[in-house]
């Protein structure tokens, strides 16, 4: 589903922050991306989201070169994508459900689409009761669940989180880590950037390992571990 | 617009962008307040000086029509001569009438303009000393300082008088307000739109972290800029209303006020003309606003 060929990012400041790297994922996958801070692990889930542009290579995505987009193109795109951040990112003025909704009225749909599916997944990520709830109002696991239920709202093929449980004590992270995993066996491709050594090497699920902006280590249930 | 997600914009979206409008208006209440005051000012200027115009311009028609030209005729101009002067003077192609004024005439018209009073002409009836005359009219005003500087060439011709610089002055009027308000205009819209950018670039800043979600969320470029556009447009719609109300209520205590001192002037009243002015004030308000956020998304709200 997402493909790399030879990509390399080399940033404005002349920081080399991906260098000739080729990845492919395919659907259905559930992948960690490991590496030390600074590896370009953000810059190339920016890469697959357009949200920067490679200096060198292809990005495919679903079939797709994203680098032949028209501009008007890339929403559409971007709706395809659900991204988690570790921030979680969420409007501190909504409640939990507008916060949900948002992310429907981008994509223009209808009041009635909106009233139907935002009590769905906000009772399929844990919280149901919780919807009138403002951001502040509520734990940093709660409102990374709302996050990820903003992030499915709109069905999309893949679900891309950086360091989504890095704010978050461990019995949360692993709480969140069950959330993510449950999505993925519904169908959601799952890309996951994240330094948490023990959920790693318990999961046993694919492992991309970077450095220096390129691939070190890619293996099928691979484990987290310093690389030499 | 023709994307899926433009056309199907709900209720939500209509709600969501009015709100989001109003909420950055009152956050950047202060820079709100002096855009719309800019706005407000140009298009004063722009309504009053419109008016101003449409008013000098039916002023000097209907001084047009009852300008003309008098040439006198020097004291031995005999009937022969008198005939090849009126040819001369038929042959300039401003010229639509002549008419031949007699020195009798001239006098009986003397004694008529001064009515009851006319018998302090009597002393004049033997040794009449006004002269022959032409009374001259031109197809148009502008034509009557050149025309009248042809004739005084005219052999017989002694002198020539016409509206003492009525029409000149008051064509010049006009001209150098249309002048004086298209630089003053220009000026001023520039700085409403800079304003305005201005606005509308602090909103952007300082909803940038809600950008940042709405872009990731996979919003258009169009639903993004929507509210920003929207602000920019009520800033300037509300500049061009204030002005109007101040045109409107400064021309009618005006028309109040020539009809009692001035009678015999009579102001341009015609509806049609008074709200094309104001239609073209609030259009250019419109225009002001949406320019402004125009400039500023562009710089600002790449995607
Ligand atoms: N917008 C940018 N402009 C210039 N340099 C950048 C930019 N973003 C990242 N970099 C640089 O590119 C390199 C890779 O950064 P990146 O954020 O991809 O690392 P990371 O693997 O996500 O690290 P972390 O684990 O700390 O989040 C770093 O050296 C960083 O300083
Ligand atoms: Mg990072």
């Amino acid at each position: 589903m997402i493909q790399l060929y030879n990509v390399s990012k080399v940033y404005e400041n002349g920081v080399k922050a991906v260098s000739d790297l080729s990845l492919h994922i395919k659907k259905g996958e559930f992948a960690f991306l490991v590496g030390p801070s600074g590896a370009g692990k953000s810059t190339l889930i920016k890469l697959i989201f357009r949200e920067e542009l490679p200096t060198r290579g292809q990005v495919m995505f679903n079939g797709k070169n994203i680098l032949r987009m028209k501009p008007r193109e890339v929403p559409h795109l971007r709706r395809k994508i659900g991204m988690v951040f570790q921030d979680f990112r969420l409007l501190p003025q909504k409640t939990a459900a507008e916060n949900v909704a948002f992310a429907l009225e981008i994509t223009g749909t209808s009041s009635r689409e909106i009233k139907r599916l935002v009590p769905a997944v906000l009772e399929q990520v844990g919280l149901k009761d919780k919807g009138d709830l403002l951001p502040a109002q509520m734990s940093g696991g709660e409102q990374q669940r709302v996050g990820i239920a903003r992030a499915i709202v709109n069905n999309p093929l893949i679900i891309i989180a950086d360091e989504p449980t890095g704010n978050l004590d461990p019995d949360t992270s692993w709480e969140i880590m069950n959330l993510f995993q449950d999505i993925n066996r519904r169908g959601t491709t799952i890309l996951m950037v994240t330094h948490a050594s023990d959920i790693v090497n318990t999961m046993k699920k694919r492992v991309i390992a970077l450095q220096n902006g390129g691939i070190v280590r890619d293996e099928e249930s691979g484990v987290y571990r310093r690389e030499p | 617009m023709k994307r899926a997600g433009c056309t199907a914009v709900n209720l939500n979206s209509i709600k969501y962008f009015f709100k989001e409008a109003f909420t950055s208006l009152v956050r950047n209440s202060w820079l709100s307040v002096s855009s719309i005051g800019i706005v407000t000012v140009s298009l004063i200027i722009l309504g009053a000086s419109l008016l101003l115009v449409v008013n000098a311009e039916k002023l000097a028609q209907s001084v047009e029509s009852s300008v003309e030209i008098t040439a006198f005729l020097k004291e031995d101009v005999g009937k022969v001569e008198r005939d090849r002067i009126k040819d001369k003077i038929k042959e300039n192609s401003a010229v639509s009438t002549i008419e031949f004024i007699s020195k009798e005439q001239a006098l009986k018209d003397m004694k008529q303009s001064f009515g009851e009073r006319s018998d302090i002409l009597e002393s004049l009836e033997d040794s009449n000393p006004l002269p022959d005359a032409f009374r001259i009219k031109t197809k148009t005003a502008e034509a009557v300082p050149a025309a009248a500087r042809a004739l005084e060439k005219i052999n017989g011709i002694e002198q020539v008088r016409y509206g003492q610089g009525v029409v000149e002055k008051l064509l010049n009027v006009t001209k150098w307000v249309r002048l004086a308000s298209i630089v003053t205009l220009g000026l001023l819209t520039l700085a409403a739109v800079f304003l305005i950018a201005t606005t509308i670039r602090m909103s952007v800043f300082a909803r940038r972290r809600e950008i940042g979600i709405m872009k990731v969320l996979g919003a258009t470029n169009w639903f993004v800029r929507f509210p920003f556009m929207l602000e920019g447009i009520v800033l300037g719609l509300t500049g061009g209303l204030l002005a109007i109300l101040v045109v409107d209520l400064g021309y009618l205590s005006l028309m109040q006020k020539v009809k009692v001192s001035l009678p015999f002037i009579q102001l341009v009243n015609e509806s049609q003309v008074i709200l094309s002015i104001l239609g073209s004030m609030i259009g250019l308000g419109i225009f002001i606003g949406a320019l402004g956020s125009w400039f500023s998304l562009r710089r600002f709200l790449k995607v």
